[in-house]
């Protein structure tokens, strides 16, 4: 039910201004990215000059060079989409079934760490699992890690950080998706003779896959692009694409790699994103 | 009385067993502790090295002191670059939750021609890399030779904040009872008197929560800030250029503070809304 007005402008006008905005600042940066991404550099000219030649090699070159920065991008942000999945599914099903009148608290006590700058619990971590903190000596006193291993500088340390910086992404909309359960759907399960686990396999989590597919983009897609967990947690052996783009902007002022680049990257994640999308609107995923 | 009787009727459970039932019923609770814990592991070790008396890198415990605190901006620069966060906050803040409130209610509101198309318009934002977003819209500074600076980060900001206050406002007026709005024009309340009286009072938690967000998300900002601030020096470009000979402890005052502000702002919106509701 809406208000009917008579005149059919008016959602028009309402979009318009905010509409002309993302025109403006989304979608024309877009098309001139891939503008960017063909043209070569002006024979004779300054650093950072080109011209356009519709040179498509960028991309082939661009993808070739750096394949295994893509490839390791994908798998981190895999990895830490499903370890995030993993820690906030439990947390968002005891917050939504468990934690009655506290309900309300529990949940802002998920989003508050997001307060603090993402940039200083990174560099917190990094101090916390680093050689000076207190995590690694003790390990290594207990002869649980060797003398030389450590855990930052490699790729489970950046796996780690960008778990931890995505899950609010993952646990609210997990939290709000099981919130939405009515609780009688769980008891008419019971009284059909399913036990427990089985309710929850068949029941809850079949309806909770609207905030399974929310939580996992809404963390996927940042951390496929993400470069500052790499740079603060890793080493030169566990750069991203990310990494790459920004050093190709501003250390080497290659704009057409780093558009080539970023457009692949962009390409890559909407097109699984569309696929995931639809294996899991029309297939159960259980 | 009744523990008595069932004390009677069962009276010996074995230790393990209780143990285990123990578990079984709090085993959630028990998780929930952990996750929590985990949750705040950074920002307790944050807000400790905020009284560590370390000079210029924060690094080591070297003793306690409230210098930091009572200092905040004394690390050269700290202070501008959390006034300049703070100023662009405000701004993409204001601007983003204008119109994405008035996209929100056009989608969220009307049937109209191209409404699924503007529905994607709205994910796409959301669906790119920030780095993809900070990229591709300073190339285009670039092409009408527009310097990287204080404006094209606030322009930054409110486009990608757009998203997340449709989304948001979205949802509030998604869960509103049409029939209060009926009731309104039942009692004679024309279209902008209903608006005003009825709508915009219901949806306002959910412009509130959306520019709430809108704020920490542009506060915390920092890959897209990094590739269209050009030379302007925010909170969060501080903090990572620091990153690599130590930051100052104030950067922690400054970071603790903002949590716990952040965290008042948000029981006190909770405790309104549960003075309204009653």
């Amino acid at each position: 039910m809406s208000i009917t007005l008579p005149k059919v402008r008016v959602p028009y006008l309402l979009l318009f201004p905010g509409f002309a905005f993302l025109f403006t600042f989304f979608i024309l940066p877009i098309v001139n990215l891939a503008q960017t991404s063909t043209q070569t550099p002006i024979a004779g000219g300054d650093t950072g000059q080109y011209e356009q030649t519709l040179a498509f090699s960028n991309y082939v070159n661009a993808f070739l060079d750096n394949r295994e920065q893509f490839a390791r991008s994908f798998i981190y942000a895999t990895l830490a989409t499903l370890f995030a999945l993993a820690i906030a599914y439990p947390l968002a099903y005891a917050i939504a079934f468990k934690s009655g009148k506290f309900k309300n608290i529990l949940l802002v006590l998920v989003v508050a760490p997001f307060f603090t700058s993402f940039l200083l619990r990174t560099i917190a971590w990094k101090q916390i699992l680093g050689e000076e903190g207190f995590v690694v000596p003790t390990l290594r006193s207990l002869h649980l890690m060797g003398q030389q291993t450590t855990i930052t500088s490699t790729s489970v340390a950046v796996v780690a950080g960008m778990t931890y910086n995505f899950l609010p992404f993952m646990t609210l909309p997990l939290y709000a998706s099981l919130e939405r359960i009515d609780p009688r759907t769980i008891e008419a399960s019971g009284d059909l003779y399913a036990n427990g686990l089985t309710t929850f396999r068949r029941v809850t989590v079949p309806l909770s896959l609207p905030g399974v597919v929310a939580g996992t983009l809404l963390t996927f897609i940042p951390a496929a692009g993400d470069y500052v967990n790499a740079s603060i947690l890793g080493s030169p052996n566990t750069k991203m694409i990310g990494n790459v783009i920004e050093s190709r902007y501003f250390k080497i002022v290659d704009y057409p790699t780093a558009a080539a680049l970023s457009f692949t990257l962009m390409a890559a994640i909407l097109i699984l994103v569309t696929l995931y999308i639809r294996k899991a609107g029309t297939e159960e995923l259980v | 009385m009744s523990s008595k009787i069932k004390d009677a009727t069962i009276p010996t459970i074995p230790f393990k067993a209780r143990l285990s039932r123990w578990f079984g019923r709090n085993l959630l609770r028990i998780y929930m502790i952990f996750g929590f814990t985990y949750l705040f592991i950074p920002v307790a070790y944050t807000f400790a090295f905020s009284f560590n008396d370390s000079g210029k890198s924060n690094l080591i415990w070297k003793g306690f002191t409230l210098g930091n605190w009572q200092n905040p901006c004394g690390a050269p620069q700290i202070c501008d670059a959390l006034g300049n966060s703070i100023k662009i906050g405000f701004l993409a803040t204001t601007f983003s939750t204008i119109l994405g409130t008035m996209i929100a209610f056009a989608i969220g509101r009307y049937q109209f021609k191209g409404r699924s198309s503007s529905n994607l318009l709205i994910f796409l934002p959301m669906a790119t890399p920030e780095i993809v977003l900070g990229a591709s819209l300073l190339s285009l500074f670039l092409v009408f030779k527009i310097n990287p600076g204080f404006w094209p980060t606030v322009i930054a900001h409110v486009m990608f904040c757009i998203s997340f206050v449709v989304v948001t406002v979205k949802a509030r007026i998604a869960s509103l009872d049409p029939r209060l709005e009926q009731a309104a024009m039942d009692l004679y309340a024309n279209e902008l008197e209903t608006f005003r009286r009825v709508t915009l009072p219901l949806v306002a938690p959910g412009i509130a929560g959306a520019a709430l967000l809108a704020f920490s998300l542009s506060f915390d900002d920092f890959i897209i800030t990094n590739f269209n601030s050009g030379t302007l020096i925010t909170f969060p470009k501080f903090v990572y250029v620091a990153a690599a000979r130590g930051i100052p402890a104030q950067a922690n005052v400054i970071g603790s503070s903002m949590f716990f502000l952040a965290l008042a702002i948000v029981i006190a919106g909770q405790l309104v809304n549960r003075k309204k509701a009653r």
